[in-house]
């Protein structure tokens, strides 16, 4: 019988930092989309195809970095092809997300059978070495909860002020959301609309595919087939939780961390709870916390819809 | 003004009944077209690849069998997904209301004894009763809590796939007396019956038939078909007219999700005859594919699947003959679906050409929005 | 000297419509240029084209005679020209001082800096006495002020041709008089102004010369002082105009509908209706008058069971609707012609038939069980396209291919059958040409000799005025006055839409 006492431990709140970080990702990449107006339920799909990029290059090249520049060049042209479709052919985008989606399976096993010969999972590979922050390492408490990660992970976090002060405190950030909240308007004032929303989906993608390149060369070192486990779904329960505000997401993707931490911890405690729920939790967390977040919520007031120029 | 009546009182003829079928070919064929350059730019044998692929959908009875058995559930899934878009609802969630569908098939079909008129139709029923309430757990979030059924849908297939897994897994409920994680067998008298010799094909496409023509003729023609489709296409509308919105969501998802156990249900009493894991290679995935390339007509789903039948049953053969992975396949499915997004943009500028090569005028179209021009 | 704007030959095509066919526009420096036209006419699309926000698909512009040529407003903004959009072009969410920024923003290194930009709405807004508050976020403040921050934004730019487009249509009489001194004053500072507009008065009232736009096509120009209303109105409909509805006399019955201490809430969860109570009786039409905004939407919501009410009753004759959801409404007798006919009133994308069915749809003779049944359907399509005169090549069409007054004949067929005891029309008439005008109108009129109560919603005050019997004004959300039509004045009504 375990000791529930004994799963909360300072380890745990280390591998909540590990569990968010992929759902992190995704989260801030929806906010950049739909805060510009372009719908993105593509971002688990730009995730696969970035994870297997990455381990590619990093396969080829030795070198896990290598690996990480792949990852983000998949994601750019991922994304442009979410862009292109959902802006210059204003076609449905809740449908090419879906697309996207299905590029993200079939893509990735295709080439693992072509360049691995494999059906499932890619060979290991050189990931990226965790780094220890000097002196925050040391301290109580903090220290082994925030001082060795992925630099992904670290990334991730530095992301969210980074991109709040982009979203409301720059000249950039006050256009890009006028073209999700009323792109006539911006348009009647002269910022590019088009310009803008490729720009924000285009960020988009990056996001994601760092995302994509923590699960595939730092969390693990290979590519397994569909590895995301619907990642980036969560990503945008998390975006929507935290009402379009990287603040807010970092929140949500606290408690959906802290969930997953959780459950792998108890999963390895032998926790008398049938594993099948435990790896259910973070889905059910994600659905249970969105029943308390909208009503409040107000997504951008043209996301989805595409911008026709009279 | 008065030619415009009299023209309004003649039938004329018109070619405006051909944008369907033209927007369904030039799907397919933008897809092959991709799917071969594709293939080109990974420098495989184009030729080789599509004649790998059609040899195995047609090659023989046994591949023609094949394909019509990967039709079947494929029917089902994209008339649940079609009849979800029809009520302005995005159901991502038929592969796990699938998976429900087939699971409970499945325990109702060896767990109970009765004679086969009660047995087969009642393991069916329970499968899209039980999958339908699943699905509607996502109406209700949609429609009380406004939470967007396509987020809860999504992540409500993992919840699936965890209790699928968790019923058949060591110690599970529904676990075979063996060692291999799957249910027990299903009796006899819950199976469908095998419809040609030397095949797999089951009754279940007959059955799959007959819902497709039951779907055309409830969105269509009955009452509540009607307000589904108001909600759907305008929701502020039908509840000025008196529809409740709320309702008409949770029933359509209902509809939807047991549409889609219905798929796991004659896949699982037709073809394997016990619940695994891994029953479904992705139809209810498929199944966007399928509604949207019908362009969710229950008739051009029928067609549709009919398509990614043989797609999904040739690319078996590909990958043995040819060595190309299966998954090319899912990449033709992306471009379907990435060409039928922009059928909405496309359907216009179809229907102004073939309607003035119909009656010889432009028909009318008004892109008029509120006040002036 | 070279005239301001030369605009030669403009041409757009938008599907199925020729918006501007061959339009020539000259508008001299320093002017109040007029341009008056029906709904439809032509007047915002040539203007759009002006300001860069549409592509002309022929011809060309001149500015102080050098050939110019934009595709986009930034282009127009850098040549000095600004427009005012009847739907205001500001980001909800937004402050005020955003708004104005927005796309030339200050800013300190990276980061916005919205100190300056607070600084200069101030400093525009004490210089043209347009007052505003530089940290309010649009969609918190009046319409009015919205309006002002739309002209601020223009000047903010250093716009020296403004176009204002309808600028009018959201304020109150007394407020059109203020805004016409900023007009005249922003013409003695010599600025261009290009007024459009549908309405005869205020051509006479504040332009210089006026063109006159007919179906995308110029009828002429004139100097306005020479021209009449009676003139200025056949070049804009192409023969003469009745200009007021005429009516009988008719005696009011019995009460049909009664509200009483109605309160509701409106979509932010701020108390939008206080208090309301009238009645409307049989054979009589009330008419609301308001500048929109003031809680009517959520009256009429909270009336036809769209919205809850906190509090108070509804009466549909004696019965207590109040608890009633829609349908069971529509049933006693209440019938609604919506405000916006493309959001409320039609499912676009549906077929004419299907259209006409809303709300019969479980109704004998449209059904078989739990069929619909669509002989029936078809039948009372036709005869409803017949006898409203709605303009289209046949019903299997969707409404979305028909005009916008052939979609509100639709409404007004499918409604007025439903032979109702109480018929509430909001903005009946908005956005649709004359023609339409006058059809809806004697509608109405025709329900009141029938004996049925007619509750009527307008902004436009001739409207309440010719058709109503007694009319109410409402302002924030309460009845602020009510008197008998032939009692009220233009300056009384506006008096009390202003709250004053």
């Amino acid at each position: 019988m375990a000791n529930w006492s004994q799963l909360i431990s300072l380890a745990l709140f280390s591998a909540t930092i590990r569990s968010l970080t992929p759902v992190l990702y995704p989260a801030l990449a929806g906010i950049f989309s739909e805060r510009s107006g372009v719908l993105n339920i593509g971002l688990e799909g730009m995730m696969l195809i970035s994870a297997f990029a990455a381990v590619v290059g990093s396969y080829y090249s030795g070198n896990a970095w290598i690996g990480v520049l792949w990852a983000i060049a998949a994601g750019l042209l991922t994304s442009l092809i979410h862009a292109f479709m959902c802006i210059t052919l204003k076609a449905d985008q809740a449908i090419v997300g879906t697309g996207i989606n299905i590029l993200g399976i079939g893509l990735p096993s295709y080439l693992l059978l072509k360049l691995f010969g494999s059906q499932g999972i890619s060979p290991i590979v050189n990931r990226l070495s965790k780094w220890r922050i000097p002196v925050v390492v040391d301290l109580p408490v903090i220290g082994p909860i925030l001082g060795e990660h992925s630099p992904l992970a670290y990334i991730a976090l530095i992301m969210v002020p980074v991109s709040w002060f982009v979203l409301f405190k720059t000249p950039f950030g006050l256009r890009l959301r006028s073209v999700g909240e009323n792109p006539s308007a911006a348009d009647s004032v002269g910022v590019n609309v088009y310009l803008m929303r490729y720009i924000a989906v285009m960020i988009s993608g990056v996001l994601a595919s760092l995302g994509g390149a923590f699960l595939s060369i730092s969390y693990l070192a290979q590519y397994t087939r569909m590895m995301t486990a619907g990642r980036g779904f969560i990503g945008l329960a998390a975006m929507i939780f935290g009402r379009w505000n990287p603040w807010g997401a970092l929140i949500a993707c606290l408690i959906f961390g802290f969930a997953d931490a959780l459950q792998a911890t108890a999963q390895a405690a032998n926790v008398p709870i049938p594993p099948q729920f435990l790896l259910a939790l973070p889905y059910i967390l994600s659905i249970v916390t969105l029943i308390g977040a909208m009503g409040r919520a107000n997504p951008p007031a043209y996301v989805a819809k595409p911008y026709e120029k009279a | 003004m008065a030619d415009k009546k009299e023209a309004a009182g003649k039938k004329g003829f018109s070619l405006l009944g051909l944008v369907g079928p033209i927007q369904f070919v030039m799907g397919i064929l933008l897809a092959f077209i991709g799917g071969a350059l594709f293939l080109w730019i990974f420098r495989e044998n184009v030729a080789e690849a599509y004649g790998a692929l059609f040899k195995g959908a047609f090659g023989s009875k046994r591949y023609i069998g094949e394909a019509l058995l990967s039709t079947t559930p494929l029917i089902f899934s994209g008339l649940a997904v079609a009849l979800g878009f029809r009520s302005g609802l995005f159901n991502m969630g038929v592969e796990g209301q699938l998976v429900f569908g087939g699971m409970v098939a499945a325990y109702i079909g060896y767990a109970w004894d009765l004679p086969r008129v009660i047995h087969l139709p009642l393991a069916l029923l329970g499968g899209a009763v039980v999958a339908g309430l699943w699905g509607s757990i996502s109406g209700y979030l949609k429609a009380y809590h406004n939470i967007h059924e396509v987020i809860t849908t999504l992540l409500m297939n993992y919840i699936a796939f965890a209790i699928a897994d968790y019923m058949i897994a060591v110690g599970g409920p529904m676990k075979a007396d063996n060692e291999l994680p799957v249910s027990p067998d299903v009796l006899e008298s819950a199976r469908l019956v095998r419809l040609w010799e030397g095949t797999r094909v089951s009754s279940g496409i007959l059955i799959a038939i007959f819902f497709a023509i039951v779907v055309w003729f409830f969105i269509y023609k009955t009452r509540i078909g009607y307000k589904m489709r108001a909600v759907g296409f305008n929701a502020a509308a039908a509840e000025y007219a008196g529809i409740n919105p709320k309702t008409m969501t949770v029933l359509a998802m209902a509809l939807s999700g047991a549409l889609g156990g219905l798929a796991g249900a004659v896949e699982v009493l037709g073809v394997h005859y016990k619940f695994y894991a891994a029953f479904s290679p992705g139809y209810g995935w498929d199944g966007i594919a399928v509604a949207l390339l019908g362009l969710l007509n229950p008739f051009g789903v029928i067609a549709a699947a009919f398509l990614f039948g043989v797609l999904r049953s040739g690319s078996i053969t590909m990958q043995a003959i040819a060595g190309i992975s299966k998954n090319v396949v899912s990449i033709l499915i992306a471009l379907v679906i990435f060409f039928s997004a922009t059928n909405k943009t496309l359907e216009p500028i179809l229907k102004r050409l073939l309607g003035g090569i119909g009656s010889g005028k432009e028909l009318e179209l008004n892109t008029e929005q509120e006040g002036d021009r | 000297m070279k005239p301001a704007v030369e605009m030669r030959n403009i041409v757009k095509q938008f599907p199925g419509v020729l918006a501007n066919d061959h339009i020539s526009l000259t508008v001299e420096k320093g002017e109040i240029h007029g341009l008056l036209g029906e709904n439809g006419a032509g007047k915002t699309t040539l203007m759009s084209i002006l300001s860069g926000m549409s592509v002309p698909d022929e011809g060309e512009i001149l500015l102080n005679g050098t050939p110019i040529q934009f595709g986009n407003c930034e282009d127009a903004i850098k040549q000095g020209i600004g427009m005012v959009h009847q739907h205001f072009m500001l980001v909800p969410v937004f402050t005020v001082a955003e708004n104005i920024v927005l796309g030339n923003e200050p800013h300190k290194g990276l980061q916005l800096d919205i100190d300056q930009a607070r600084t200069m709405v101030n400093r525009l807004s004490s210089h043209y006495g347009l007052k505003v508050d530089p940290d309010s976020v649009i969609r918190d403040i009046s319409v009015g002020s919205q309006q002002r921050v739309e002209i601020l934004k223009v000047l903010s730019r250093d716009a020296k041709i403004i176009i204002l487009d309808e600028p009018t249509a959201v304020l109150t009489p007394q407020e059109v008089e203020e805004f016409y001194i900023v007009m005249r004053a922003l013409r003695e500072a010599g600025n261009t102004i290009i007024f459009i507009t549908h309405k005869l008065q205020e051509i006479q009232e504040i332009t210089d010369r006026t063109t006159v736009l007919r179906d995308g096509k110029v009828v002429g120009t004139v100097n306005t002082k020479d021209a009449d209303n009676e003139r200025l109105a056949r070049m804009m409909v192409g023969r003469d105009v009745v200009l007021h509805v005429k009516k009988e006399e008719h005696q009011a019955g019995k009460v049909e509908l009664r509200v009483e201490n109605l309160f509701a809430k409106d979509a932010r969860g701020l108390p939008a209706v206080k208090d309301i109570s009238f009645e409307v009786r049989a054979g009589e039409v009330v008419g609301i008058a308001g500048v929109a905004g003031n809680g009517q939407n959520e009256l009429v919501e909270v009336i036809t069971g769209l919205r809850k009410q906190e509090s108070g009753k509804i009466y549909l004759g004696d019965r207590d609707i109040s608890k009633m959801t829609t349908r069971e409404r529509i049933y006693a007798g209440l019938a609604h012609v919506p405000q916006d006919r493309q959001r409320r009133g039609l499912v676009m994308d549906f077929t004419l038939v299907d259209n006409f069915l809303l709300g019969y749809e479980d109704s004998p003779p449209f059904i078989e069980g739990p069929m619909i049944n669509y002989r029936e359907a078809e039948r009372f399509s036709e005869r409803s396209i017949e006898m409203f005169d709605v303009r289209t090549p046949g019903a299997h069409v969707t409404a979305r291919t028909l005009s916008g007054g052939n979609q509100q004949k639709m409404i007004v067929a499918r409604e007025f059958q439903r032979n109702p005891t109480v018929l509430i029309a909001a903005q009946p008439t908005r956005g649709l040409d004359i023609a339409a005008t006058e059809f809806v109108h004697e509608e109405l009129i025709e329900l009141r000799a029938q004996d049925k109560a007619v509750l009527l919603i307008s902004m436009e005050l001739t409207e309440i005025l010719d058709l109503s019997d007694r009319i109410l004004v409402i302002y924030e959300g309460e009845i602020v006055g009510s008197m008998k039509a032939n009692e009220a004045t233009p300056e009384k009504l506006g008096l009390l839409m202003a709250g004053g």
